[in-house]
């Protein structure tokens, strides 16, 4: 092959890699220190660009000059840094103990948040940033034309890294940064100002977000999709570099960096896969990433699902519960029985995820995998082999519960955080396979023409087909929970050292209810690909996985049936704003962040708390 | 009879060599303590015997059954139990479930998908809760007992497992000095009507001297003495490099220490 082709190809990883590693450096500080994934690093990102794209070209009309560019990206690193320290003042500050799946969710509030208020301030279009002046021309390299800007980002990356290892290594800050990387609590007892040194860390992630946004103007236009893009790759970054390792974050860079650009060789499309499969594979050798530590988890009390007293009545309850559904058709038109529809597909899912949530402890971030892969399972079925709906939807579920025994197989040996990534980011493999591979999935169009079989076409056979399979596989699932298996899980969840003791296999359980949850998720997915009529890779997507959460979390994860309520708390609540206001996202967003924080133990937990008081 | 056979154990972390051709036996019924200043190897041990960490040399055997390598699991299969140091029961469980959870587990049920856990094993649950003094909270959550009850509990869960060996790791850490003794004199009793050979690591020189049948000192990962506890009591070795103080194992009159 060409040399020069291959040096042009190695000196793009090695900017891009600049780029993602002082991003990923930022998120990999911040965690060390609060120990909390970030996941509105990607939105900080995507501000300081939007800051920068919209700064630098007024800045320059005033004075026209290298050192007007540089000081307006220096300039919007500072504004985003300050945004970080408020977020840290109104958010973080009161979540640092909370269970970090509640983290996520309320930072993924922010992200939303984010979205909508960048669109109000910046408006929808994307913002081309001017080219830095004196950096315009092109430079040789073996004959081949290469852009100057992009030689100074390649040095920009050590220059970071040199600038944080000199604050971390001869500044005060950076002594009490290190040792409450090392031992959060150890430093709080020893005094000092806690809630300085984290508005600090905030301050400093927060800029080199900033700085990593803002740096990348000449090169793309600030658009509203920067966000979730940078934050998967740099969670990626952050984890096989080990979560809070400064030089781990530096290395994983490299070598993403480096496999991106020739990744482009081997799969022209899907550069996103071979970045999740490294990840993969560095996971399963080094469960803690190249300079990770194993994480002391503890101190928070185990969240979940506790024994109680079955309630007295409740087979009356259910006849009369499967009555009133029995009988909504009666009452309701064709539009509140898809929404009706929808709300039960919705929580036969987020039902699903309780099994691993509520029951086994085991946070999964990328549930949607296996919603989506149920969805696609059917419709590939439909379009390809020409099934009837009875054949496809087993055949979604056989394939989603295919796919959550592999990642299940992956994933049950991590713990935590760790976990989390690693769901999120098989879930992501999937959402790129869905997107880039035209030919047999349709991309981003999807797959239309995905229709029920006469029987059940019409909204009313279709609502009563999905209610039965709902209430069936519920009460099968809730069935599992109270079974020795169940409890198994349960046990493995509330003390793993105890369960080994008493000779409980918890991988093996684990493996084996991450298959029993990711069929379930892909008959829920299977449904819902018929009562649309097609499926699209959203389905796979962040959000999706986030929806499901914040249902189980709206309900309460301590609850069995909050699942159920969550999910007819939020579609019903979508269902009813949307149409109303174009701020969805910020409503909902700003929902989140209001639930975990007044509401952490969801709907159904925080009604039940009071019953138990009242009486 | 020889219950459990540790030879020539070996362990080094590092520079710091933790374990030291340790060798030692228990053999049914008996209780033997193993002591020794921090930092002296206990744990080590105690977790070697556990399945909780792999020797470098050495072999533990289990009624001449070579357990050196077996994962925790498999050493319950066997017939070891244990209780550890801060007390590991299932906290979202009641304590009539913590035992009926390790009864399944020993009928090898715990892949069980249909009829209820709750609703298993039951009677024996209560039996063995009674056996430690604590029916009456069978349906308490374990979150709700006092500490003091919660360690009971974790011995009716190790005991379901109908174990040869049971590995008591620092039992009475945590635990009120009224409490201690009890605790105590109930697992020597439920060890000597059933045979079961019990090993502990102990900080509270009472419990040592008033429990164990042996006594076995380690200094640095070696063993300096053993024998009964007037034997170690007397040994001038134990006296200087355990304690350095000449007096220090004799017996306190009028107050425990807390």
């Amino acid at each position: 092959m060409d040399p020069a082709f291959l040096a042009v190809q190695a000196l793009s990883g090695l900017s891009s890699a600049s780029s993602l590693f002082i991003t990923a450096c930022g998120l990999t500080i911040v965690f060390g220190v609060t120990r909390i994934v970030n996941f509105a690093h990607g939105s900080l990102y995507m501000i300081g660009a939007y800051t920068a794209a919209t700064l630098v070209p007024r800045l320059l009309e005033l004075s026209f000059g290298p050192v007007t560019f540089w000081a307006g990206i220096l300039a919007s690193a500072i504004i985003v840094g300050l945004i970080g320290v408020i977020i840290e003042v109104l958010l973080l500050r009161r979540i640092y103990g909370a269970p970090e799946l509640f983290q996520l969710l309320a930072t993924f509030g922010v992200v939303l948040v984010v979205q909508d208020l960048v669109v109000q301030v910046f408006g929808p279009q994307d913002i081309l940033g001017p080219r830095a002046p004196g950096l315009r021309a092109p430079v040789e390299i073996l004959g081949r034309r290469f852009p100057s800007y992009e030689l100074v980002l390649i040095a920009a990356g050590p220059i970071v890294l040199g600038l944080v290892w000199l604050l971390l290594r001869k500044t005060r800050f950076g002594v009490l940064v290190r040792a409450a990387t090392q031992d959060r609590d150890m430093v709080a007892s020893l005094g000092v100002n806690q809630a300085l040194l984290f508005t600090g860390t905030l301050f400093l992630g927060a800029f080199l977000a900033g700085l990593g946004g803002a740096l990348q103007i000449p090169r793309v236009s600030a658009n509203t999709g920067m966000d979730l893009s940078i934050i998967a790759e740099a969670f990626v970054v952050t984890v096989v570099g080990g979560m809070g390792s400064v030089p781990g974050a530096f290395l994983a860079a490299l070598v993403i960096g480096q496999l991106q650009a020739f990744g482009i060789l081997i799969f022209p499309k899907s550069t996103l896969v071979v970045v999740f499969l490294l990840m993969a594979v560095v996971l399963a050798i080094r469960p803690y990433g190249f300079f990770g530590r194993a994480e002391i988890i503890g101190g928070t009390h185990a969240v979940g699902i506790a024994s109680r007293r079955p309630l007295a009545g409740r087979s009356f309850i259910l006849i009369t519960l499967m009555a009133i559904l029995a009988a909504f058709p009666l009452v309701a038109d064709a539009y509140l029985l898809k929404v009706a529809t929808e709300i039960l597909i919705f929580a036969l899912f987020a039902f699903s995820l309780q099994l691993l949530i509520g029951v086994g402890g085991i946070v999964s971030f990328g549930h949607a995998a296996f919603f989506g892969l149920g969805a696609y399972g059917a419709a590939l079925a439909v379009k390809w082999y020409g099934v009837s709906m009875e054949a496809a939807l087993p055949l979604g579920l056989a394939l989603a519960a295919l796919g959550a025994a592999l990642v299940g197989a992956f994933v049950v040996r991590l713990s935590g955080i760790y976990l989390a990534m690693m769901t999120l980011a098989a879930a992501q493999i999937l959402y790129a396979v869905a997107f880039q591979w035209v030919e047999v999935t349709g991309g981003d169009n999807g797959i239309v023409g995905v229709w029920p079989s006469p029987w059940a076409s019409g909204p009313i056979p279709y609502y009563l087909l999905t209610a039965v399979l709902t209430v069936i596989t519920v009460l099968l699932l809730k069935r599992i929970i109270d079974a020795p298996f169940g409890y198994s899980l349960r046990a493995a969840r509330d003390s793993e050292a105890r369960a080994e003791a008493i000779g409980l296999k918890i991988r093996q359980h684990r493996w084996f209810a991450f298959t029993i949850a990711g069929a379930a998720a892909g008959l829920a997915g299977g449904i819902y690909a018929f009562s649309r009529g097609s499926v699209d890779p959203s389905l796979l997507g962040i959000s999706t996985s986030v929806d499901a959460l914040t249902m189980l979390l709206l309900g309460g994860i301590q609850t069995v049936m909050g699942p159920l309520v969550g999910a007819a708390a939020l579609h019903g609540l979508r269902d009813w704003i949307m149409p109303l206001t174009p701020l969805w996202r910020l409503l909902l967003g700003l929902s989140i962040i209001a639930m975990v924080l007044i509401f952490p133990r969801g709907l159904v937990g925080t009604v039940r708390d009071w019953w138990g008081a009242r009486t | 009879m020889t219950l459990l056979a540790v030879q020539g154990l070996h362990k080094s972390f590092g520079g710091v060599v933790a374990a030291r051709d340790v060798s030692f036996t228990v053999t049914r019924g008996e209780m033997l303590a193993i002591i020794g200043p921090n930092g002296a190897g206990k744990s080590t041990v105690f977790n070697m015997v556990g399945g909780q960490l792999r020797p470098d040399r050495g072999q533990v055997l289990l009624d001449g059954q070579n357990i050196t390598h077996a994962s925790p699991q498999k050493r319950f299969r066997r017939g070891v139990g244990r209780t550890f140091q801060v007390a590991q029961t299932f906290l979202s469980m009641s304590a009539a479930e913590n035992v009926q959870m390790a009864l399944i587990s020993c009928y090898r049920q715990s892949h069980g998908l249909w009829s209820p856990a709750r609703e298993r094993h039951r009677d024996k649950a209560v039996e063995l809760l009674s056996r430690v003094g604590m029916a009456e909270a069978a349906d308490t959550p374990c979150s709700a007992l006092a500490y003091g009850d919660v360690k009971r509990v974790e011995l009716a869960i190790a005991l379901a497992g109908q174990p040869k060996l049971l590995l008591m790791d620092e039992p009475t850490a945590g635990m009120a000095p009224r409490e201690r003794a009890a605790l105590m004199d109930l697992t020597a009793a439920i060890a000597e009507s059933q045979g079961i050979g019990v090993l502990f690591t102990e900080h509270d020189m009472d419990v040592v001297f008033g429990h164990a049948g042996r006594v076995l000192v380690l200094l640095r990962g070696q063993i300096i003495a053993s024998g009964t506890p007037d034997e170690v009591r007397q040994d001038e070795q134990v006296k200087r490099a355990y304690l350095g103080d000449a007096r220090a194992l004799e017996p306190l009159r009028g107050v425990s220490p807390a």
